[in-house]
């Protein structure tokens, strides 16, 4: 993949998008006057402004490298990750959630947790929360340092001190203000990097009937369906029958319900963009607006992948061995010994996340190629900037005023917000550096990540619709939703995997899972069901909260959100607008 | 926003690169994406930009 050749222009491309960058933070410092500034944009933010950040936080290289991965492996169906993982719980979070995170003047998403419970609850929450986010953020830093060193010969170490010191830059200057304009700045910067991919590649191989017709033959040898790379549903009713392993309950209910609406509804990651927005209505829009490209983006990210399995190689670049191992322009994995992977049945094993970098490659001249590739950096820095924002609003409200310094100034806050920022940025550089020592640790700590979030959103759903639900429900359901989690992974095992990181460890109980999928699915859907059952009978055990100190916090005892804007400009309307389109798409790819 | 109006920043990045691209596009002609998508680039930064400072002026 090092054959890529960088021009002159190409590197004038990416600096005027640094020098911008970090413009922004320069000329945001001066108005960040207090914590408020700093860390909520002083709720100034215009709807569309929020939205698209909404969105852009969110668009890390997980997605534009991931997704494009998941495009080439799993076909069209990589669409459920937004039109039944995203859209329905952006709608909830927007219409029904935003008025009780927004309308109670919480400052974070773990404070929201001590007002409508009590301080174990947000204790619990934003200390995991605080840790993900570094990790996260630091893993994010490991990934982009290993790309670019694969497809430029760049310096690991320089390129991660380089992006995180870029990143560092702009939100110490000017906070989550600042963070949010350079993600609406990455937002554009993404499609205008990667919508040529698109245009060229479908040019390239005869549109979408060409795509199709040529998917068919991948299908084929696969032992699918002609049109299971291109049809979402239809092959749905069994795990066996489509290229995903799943079926369409455990894709419906673990993706569709509680993976999508534990992240969409709950982590404070992307709600705090719609937490930053100017009033009510432009909090419950934020998300609703961020719905409309977020849909389409499967186009943008998950196309380019799928091309990259049907695109001829134009050239040898590589050893002969390696193009006849690939697949497309997509390559096998490589060992560090420079000989091919190759799985028990000797088959090479396809490095899926190159598909998208491979198109970059394959299709972009000098000049638009510098473009790909400052967009690729601006999904990496747009991720991790996110992060560190949240982390340093969490860390400064919900951990350090709360259990370290409680009556100090403002102006203490504002230094100590700052401060996390060096901090989050810091832990995220020393992440990175382990994360490269020791792949398997990082394997585990995801793992029990995932764990802690997949209960979350049955806390969240049963705090601001059911009244009677107290703090001990909350935090126990939390703890056994976990435990759940754990335990169903230790007991189960997706065909195929060996024992450990992948699950079995505790001895496997169940039938295999079709794929990795399928069972992060259902660990989800037992930790959430777990985490409903003990949170409601912890509460109907121990004595709720007065009604009186609910209101703002429970959906029952809070006034309906006034509508001061237009019909065509409400929430509802927009709710409508966006499931109905939503629905249009599933049934074009059904 | 809180001050700055984001269009600003946005649609002169837009367009710088915008021109940078097309520029080179045109150099390049006669060694035509640069060229096209430069110039689609320019546009929408001038569209951002434009009504953010006759608003300002």
């Amino acid at each position: 993949m090092t054959d890529v050749r960088l021009a002159w222009i190409d590197y004038v491309l990416m600096a005027i998008y640094f020098a911008f960058v970090i413009g922004i933070g320069v000329a945001l410092k001066r108005f960040m006057r207090s914590s408020a500034d700093y860390f909520l944009s002083g709720r100034a933010i215009p709807a569309w402004v929020a939205g698209l950040a909404f969105i852009s936080a969110n668009l890390g290289a997980q997605e534009v490298i991931g997704m494009g991965a998941s495009g080439a492996k799993y076909g069209i169906a990589t669409s459920h990750f937004y039109w039944i993982g995203a859209i329905p719980a952006m709608v909830f979070v927007g219409v029904f959630m935003m008025p009780f995170y927004y309308g109670s003047r919480a400052r974070s998403v773990p404070e929201y947790l001590k007002l409508r419970f009590d301080e174990k609850t947000r204790a619990l929450n934003a200390i995991s929360f605080a840790v993900m986010t570094v990790f996260s953020s630091g893993v994010s830093l490991y990934a982009m340092g290993k790309l670019f060193k694969l497809l430029l010969g760049w310096d690991e170490d320089a390129s991660m001190l380089a992006a995180a010191g870029i990143v560092l830059a702009y939100i110490f200057l000017g906070g989550l203000t600042s963070a949010i304009y350079n993600e609406v700045l990455q937002f554009f910067l993404i499609v205008f990097g990667f919508l040529p991919l698109v245009l060229l590649g479908l040019k390239d191989v005869g549109g979408w009937a060409g795509l199709q017709a040529r998917l068919t033959t991948r299908a084929l040898e696969q032992g699918y369906a002609p049109t299971a790379y291109t049809q979402s549903w239809a092959f749905m009713d069994e795990a066996t029958r489509n290229p995903v392993g799943v079926e369409w309950f455990g894709l419906a209910m673990g993706l569709g319900f509680v993976l999508s609406f534990g992240y969409w509804c709950t982590d404070f990651l992307v709600v705090q963009r719609a937490m930053a927005a100017d009033s009510m209505t432009a909090a419950r829009r934020a998300p609703l607006i961020a719905a409309i490209p977020k849909m389409l983006f499967p186009f943008l990210v998950i196309l380019p992948g799928m091309l990259a399995l049907t695109v001829e190689p134009r050239r040898a670049s590589a050893p002969p061995g390696v193009v006849a191992a690939s697949v497309g322009i997509v390559p096998p994995k490589i060992a560090d010994a420079g000989e091919i992977i190759r799985d028990t049945n000797g088959r090479p094993v396809i490095d899926y996340d190159l598909a998208t970098p491979a198109m970059l490659a394959h299709y972009l001249p000098s000049g638009l190629l510098g473009l790909g590739l400052t967009a690729l950096l601006a999904s990496f820095m747009s991720g991790m900037a996110g992060n560190v924002t949240a982390f340093n609003t969490v860390w400064t409200y919900d951990i350090y005023q709360s259990y370290f310094k409680r009556d100090a100034s403002d102006t203490h806050y504002l230094w100590m917000g700052r401060a996390a920022t060096i901090g989050g940025i810091a832990l995220s550089v020393a992440t990175a550096y382990v994360a490269a020592a020791f792949n398997n640790i990082m394997d585990v700590l995801q793992l029990v990540f995932a764990f802690v979030n997949a209960p979350l959103f049955a806390t969240f759903l049963l705090g601001m619709f059911w009244k009677r639900a107290t703090g001990h429900g909350a935090f126990w359901g939390l703890v056994a939703g976990t435990l759940a989690a754990a335990l169903h992974h230790g007991v189960s095992l997706p065909e195929g995997a060996v024992v450990g990181v992948k699950g079995g460890f505790l001895g496997v109980v169940l039938p295999p899972y079709r794929s990795e999928l399928a069972q992060t699915f259902w660990t989800a859907i037992v930790a959430w069901t777990v985490c409903f059952v003990v949170t409601i009978a912890v509460s109907l055990a121990t004595r709720p909260r007065p009604d009186e100190e609910l209101g703002g916090l429970v959906y029952a005892l809070t006034p309906k959100p006034a509508e001061d804007v237009g019909f065509w400009r409400r929430p509802a309307t927009l709710a409508v607008v966006v499931l109905t389109a939503t629905l249009v798409l599933n049934l074009i790819f059904f | 926003g809180i001050g700055l109006d984001i269009r600003i920043p946005i649609g002169a990045m837009f367009a710088l690169i915008g021109l940078a691209l097309a520029g080179y596009g045109w150099m390049t002609s006669g060694v035509n994406i640069n060229l096209w998508w430069g110039l689609a680039m320019t546009l929408f930064g001038g569209a951002l930009l434009a009504p953010a400072l006759l608003k300002r002026a």
